[in-house]
């Protein structure tokens, strides 16, 4: 492309988003990102097993307050996201026509889908209890009723294909419900959740409630899946990668160390256009009974 | 000045129940011989052998997976739901009909109290068919669809050997699954005797298949290609074991696994019901119960004379034969489950802990631990954080709710947990922050079809009881 | 009398120090402050507790040994407007000697009728050892004047009542007039003189576990020997949670202030096997202490009849039937 004295770009490192703060990977490690067609992007982080571990330390510090909020105000905080995301709309539709190869309509087209995934969510944060709880008609003088609760720290290994839909998709139904999570973004399409935390960071959502990794699943998810103060794994981002049985099966294997709650890698990676099932959010849930006597 | 009053024996009558001198294994409909070795099961309370049960080995397994999976693409699955509900009213109907017998069987095969068989057993498991029958045909309201999965396999333990049963099978039956149970190795009885029920009540062959054996049966079960479910209810240990057997294939699991549960009494509880409660918690089925509170956790204002109260009232417990109406804590399941409670009550006075036990006196033959509370208990302890599965209380203090709360919550287990307070406010707070799957508040060990039961963290997951208990057996639980 | 065991740093419960019961009465405020602050009883979990105590299965031995206890400890009762002098003169021939045919069975440990006719059953008892225990202060609905009920219960003292049943003044109780419960009993336990003084709660019309538990503790502070459930008058009358309460707060108070109180249960219990299941939770909630005539009674008229079938029964292995007991 002919330029007269063309500027000299500005070349990004991004880093990771952990804890509502933007560390560098410890390791010191980051990684070339190219787009579609293999131009250079940008330089991410490559996170390591320690900056999994710092994830995982900032999502349990976050998670009782978070899960500790109001479902109106959980409700809100996604909401407030997704109007970030529609404010911020050309960055986001520029990072998915980069990293995903689509043309202007249909990355604007993914944005729309994700702004809308997320005010779907924000609207589930107050009424999922009442779709999945129960007062339970006991034979005794009992009141009983069963609520869910959110599960605690979810790990994610986030969607390799869909960059931004898919990570968000993971991502929304572990918190609308109070769990907080360490992700391990797309490796070969990082940028969208790099954006994603820009974001995250200037909205409502409070440090260490998302905490976002780029780098590589397999290197970084077997770290996650054997941690002991993880209480959900979610798998899905295997999907695709080389190896995915044997390392899903390796992970699921190191899940049961403390008998994670795992979501298993789908053969191929589900369509992110569709309506999500429940179980995206009941999945990472617990349900807990609560029985009082009823006497005078 | 007053007189003693000693109960007489009060022998339930045992002519109701006919032990055979040997079972075989139940597949298809049909009672037959195992490949495996033969083992005996005994009275725990006597040490006498009962009779003698086949060993499902492989091969056994794969005929009854083969049985559940022809019934269930021929037969159940085909099923209107309304025509299987009727066939699990019949077997709750039977099971009340025959209840006393189920309770005088459970209670010599597995040592339990006559009282609790008769009085929590049996008539919970009756309830929980009758529950489940009633969704049969209601399946498409329930949350999860109507689609069932297919054979689910389902391995029980030895604590309460007929009412796991139910927890399993009679979910499992509505959905419109077949099942290859696998009952423990030391409390056969009652499921090979919920097996004749399947044929009094002319279940389709294949659909409930009970294969008997140690852990080498189960495993089978778990490793079986043709099962596309796994319930397990059992140690931590194992069901850890089972979650990775199962890892990278499409078989879904519910795990009911262990508990270190907190009983949390503060300083304005009822008190007497919560001595009551803390007593129910712990020694109810000798504290063979993964729900059991077998962490007191008392406010320190009041811990004296709790444990003052709560002695008294140990001392009144009557330990002794489990067929006596009036016996409370009945005999040890297990020669190795005693020596598993005797090694960490020792670990417990090793560690520095109190030990205190109300005089009885226990019986020459079998097995038989005595109710047993650690004061001095800290969180360090090896009492305060493994789970003895007996009748061994660890007693640990607070000062604020905060404590108690971290304190309950510092164990790898989430099952249950107890809180005794008069003030409405507070009860609502701690049950809000306790990491556990039931939260009992005034009140402990309470039991209902309805209401579903399961652990968070290394408790397992999934539930059992109520609407929530049809996820584990239908393809919208997901 | 028993020998107070004394149980140091045991209170009633809450940490609330009882052992030092001074000062509790000084002014409603402090006595307000005392009963509101004994521990709660959870009503579900006290019924499951007596239902369970319920399934206690007393046999052969051990159930000739509760019948015969059990008729020791009636108070056998007629508290009737139709009441007449022979009927009380018949109904104290029965206690002292409740089976005719059999020397061996034991006689009842009071009768209890009106005041009017204490010298009636005095008259006949004589020096039995049965009792004369008489219900006073406008019993059953105690809705009279003190003075009245003070009168009343002289009459019945002077008239040779061995034994006052008051009745408590619920009204007073249930507007929260404690301190005017807690003298009215005071004075009355003064005008017993040397009888022994057993407060009838009413605890059917106290309704609430926590209004029994407050009302027993007023009425052992007020210095009553006995508590009991109730006049007979009101349904529900003696229920097995609410004895198991009552003797519950008899228990905690020996503990606090090393002085023992019985209990009386009265009205509804009409069955040999009901009046075991009361026995049964004597011994495991207030203890072996309590097992005796001095301790606990039974106020009934019925009951009396069902034990002494069962005895014969027991004695001769078949079934007896009314025929073979008299009527009162």
């Amino acid at each position: 492309m002919a330029r007269e004295q063309a500027r000299i770009d500005v070349r990004k490192t991004y880093k990771l988003y952990v804890g509502g703060a933007f560390p560098r990977s410890e390791s010191g490690y980051s990684y070339e990102v190219r787009d579609a067609k293999g131009g250079f992007l940008a330089n991410a982080a490559l996170a390591s097993r320690k900056d999994a571990r710092d994830a995982v330390v900032a999502a349990r510090r976050a998670q009782a307050g978070w899960a500790g909020r109001t479902a109106y105000n959980r409700g809100q905080v996604l909401y407030r996201v997704a109007e970030i995301i529609e404010d911020r709309r050309p960055q986001f539709v520029a990072a998915v026509r980069s990293s995903e190869g689509l043309s202007g309509s249909r990355a604007e087209a993914v944005v729309d889908a994700v702004v809308d995934r997320l005010v779907w969510y924000a609207g589930w944060a107050d009424k999922l209890t009442q779709v999945v709880g129960n007062a339970n008609p006991v034979a005794g003088q009992f009141f009983n009723l069963s609520t869910p609760e959110p599960t605690g720290v979810v790990a994610v290994l986030a969607p390799q294909g869909s960059s931004l839909l898919g990570l968000v998709s993971t991502i929304a139904p572990a918190v609308v419900t109070g769990n907080t999570v360490v992700v391990v973004s797309s490796y070969a399409r990082p940028l969208p959740a790099v954006t994603l935390g820009e974001a995250l960071a200037t909205s409502d959502v409070p440090g260490g409630v998302v905490n976002i990794l780029t780098g590589d699943a397999l290197a970084v998810g077997p770290w996650l899946a054997s941690h002991m103060d993880v209480n959900a794994i979610d798998l899905v981002g295997l999907a695709g990668t080389d190896g995915a049985a044997e390392a899903a099966t390796a992970m699921e294997v190191a899940a049961a160390d403390n008998l994670k709650r795992v979501r298993r890698a789908p053969a191929a990676e589900p369509d992110w256009t569709r309506e999500p099932s429940l179980s995206a959010m009941t999945d990472l849930l617990e349900i807990k009974t609560v029985w009082h006597p009823m006497g005078v | 000045m007053g007189i003693d009053f000693d109960y007489a024996p009060a022998p339930e009558s045992t002519g109701i129940v006919d032990i055979k001198e040997s079972y075989g294994l139940f597949v298809d409909g049909q009672f037959r011989d195992g490949h495996g070795t033969p083992f005996k099961t005994v009275n725990p309370a006597t040490e006498e052998v009962l009779a003698e049960v086949a060993e499902a080995d492989a091969s056994d397994v794969d005929r009854a997976v083969r049985a559940a999976r022809s019934a269930y693409d021929k037969v159940w699955s085909r099923m209107p739901g309304a025509e299987r509900a009727k066939y699990l009213f019949r077997i709750a109907r039977i099971i009340q009909e025959r209840g006393r017998e189920l309770a005088v069987l459970e209670s010599i095969d597995n040592g339990k109290p006559i009282r609790e068989a008769r009085d929590v057993d049996v008539p919970t498991v009756a309830a929980h068919f009758f529950y489940y029958a009633g969704w049969a045909d209601k399946l498409k309201h329930s949350g999860y669809g109507e689609t069932p999965l297919g054979v689910a396999g389902q391995v029980i333990p030895w604590n309460f050997p007929l009412l796991m049963l139910a927890w399993k099978v009679a979910p499992a039956l509505a959905c419109g699954n077949t099942v290859v149970l696998k009952p423990a190795e030391t409390t056969p009885l009652t499921a090979l005797l919920f097996a004749e029920i399947c044929q009094q009540a002319d279940l389709p062959p294949g659909v409930v298949n009970i294969v008997t054996g140690a852990g080498a049966t189960g495993q089978a079960i778990v490793d079986h290609p043709g099962v596309d479910k796994i319930a397990f209810t059992g140690s931590t240990g194992v069901g850890k074991a089972i979650a990775r057997s199962v890892a990278g294939t499409d078989k879904r699991v519910t795990l009911e696994l262990g508990g270190k549960a907190a009983n949390i009494v503060f300083d304005d509880a009822p008190i007497d019901q919560a001595v009551e409660g803390v007593v129910t918690g712990i020694f109810f089925n000798q504290g063979h119960v993964c729900c059991a509170g077998s962490r007191l956790l008392v406010q320190e204002s009041v811990a004296e004379e709790f444990l003052d109260r709560l002695k008294r009232r140990m001392s009144t417990l009557r330990v002794g034969d489990p067929l006596d109406k009036n016996t409370d804590v009945g005999a040890i399941n297990s020669a190795a489950q005693l020596a598993r409670i005797t090694e960490l009550t020792q670990a417990g006075e090793a560690e520095g802990a109190g030990r205190w036990s109300p005089d009885c006196e226990l019986p020459q033959r079998g097995f038989w631990f005595p109710p047993t509370l650690f004061t001095e208990v800290s969180t360090a302890h090896r009492i305060a954080r493994e789970e003895i599965f007996g009748p061994v209380l660890s007693v640990l203090t607070f000062r604020t709710p905060d404590e108690a709360v971290a304190k309950a919550n510092n164990t790898p287990y989430g099952l249950s947990a107890g809180v005794w307070t008069e003030k409405g406010s507070r009860i609502l707070a701690m049950a809000g922050q306790l990491r556990a799957g039931v939260v009992w508040a005034n009140t402990f060990n309470k039991f209902d079809p309805t209401s579903p039961f399961g652990g968070y963290k290394e408790s397992g997951f999934g539930r059992e009881g109520g609407r929530h208990g049809l996820a584990a057996y239908l393809e919208g639980g997901r | 009398m028993t020998a107070p065991t004394t149980h140091p740093g045991a209170g009633p419960g809450n940490g609330a120090a009882a052992a030092d019961l001074d000062g509790v009465t000084r002014d409603d405020a402090s006595l307000r402050r005392f009963l509101h602050g004994l521990p709660g009883v959870d009503q579900v979990g006290a019924d499951a507790r007596a239902a369970t105590l319920a399934t206690r299965s007393i046999k052969t031995t051990a159930k000739a040994q509760a019948i015969d206890l059990a008729i020791r400890m009636v108070d056998l009762t007629t508290l009737e407007g139709q009441d007449t002098p022979g009927k009380v003169r018949a109904l104290s021939s029965k206690a002292m000697r409740p089976d005719p045919s059999d020397p061996s069975c034991p006689a009842t440990a009071a009768v209890c009728v009106y005041p009017d006719l204490v010298a009636v059953a005095k008259q006949t008892l004589g020096a039995s050892g049965v009792h004369v225990a008489a219900v006073a202060t406008a019993f059953p609905s105690g809705r009279a004047a003190r003075d009245i009920k003070l009168a009343d219960t002289r009459d019945a003292v002077e008239a040779g009542a061995d034994e006052i049943d008051m009745v408590i003044d619920r009204g007073a109780f249930l507007s929260g007039r404690y301190l005017q419960v807690f003298e009215e009993i005071v004075a009355v336990k003064q005008a017993c003189g040397p009888a022994h003084l057993k407060v009838i709660l009413e605890t059917g019309e106290l309704v609430t576990y926590d209004a029994v538990r407050r009302a027993s503790w007023l009425a052992m502070m007020a210095g009553a020997d006995f508590i009991k459930t109730s006049t007979g008058k009101v349904q529900p009358a003696a229920t097995l949670p609410v004895t198991m309460l009552m003797l519950e707060a008899v228990r905690d108070f020996r503990l606090a202030t090393g002085t023992q109180v019985g209990v009386k249960p009265a009205g509804g219990i009409r069955t040999t096997k009901d009046a075991i299941k009361f026995l049964v939770t004597v011994n495991e909630v207030a203890g072996r202490d309590w097992l005796d005539p001095d301790w606990f009674r039974f106020g009934a008229s019925t009951l009396l009849n069902d034990l002494l079938l069962q005895r014969q029964k027991m004695q001769t292995g078949r079934y007896s039937g009314p025929d073979y007991v008299t009527v009162d």
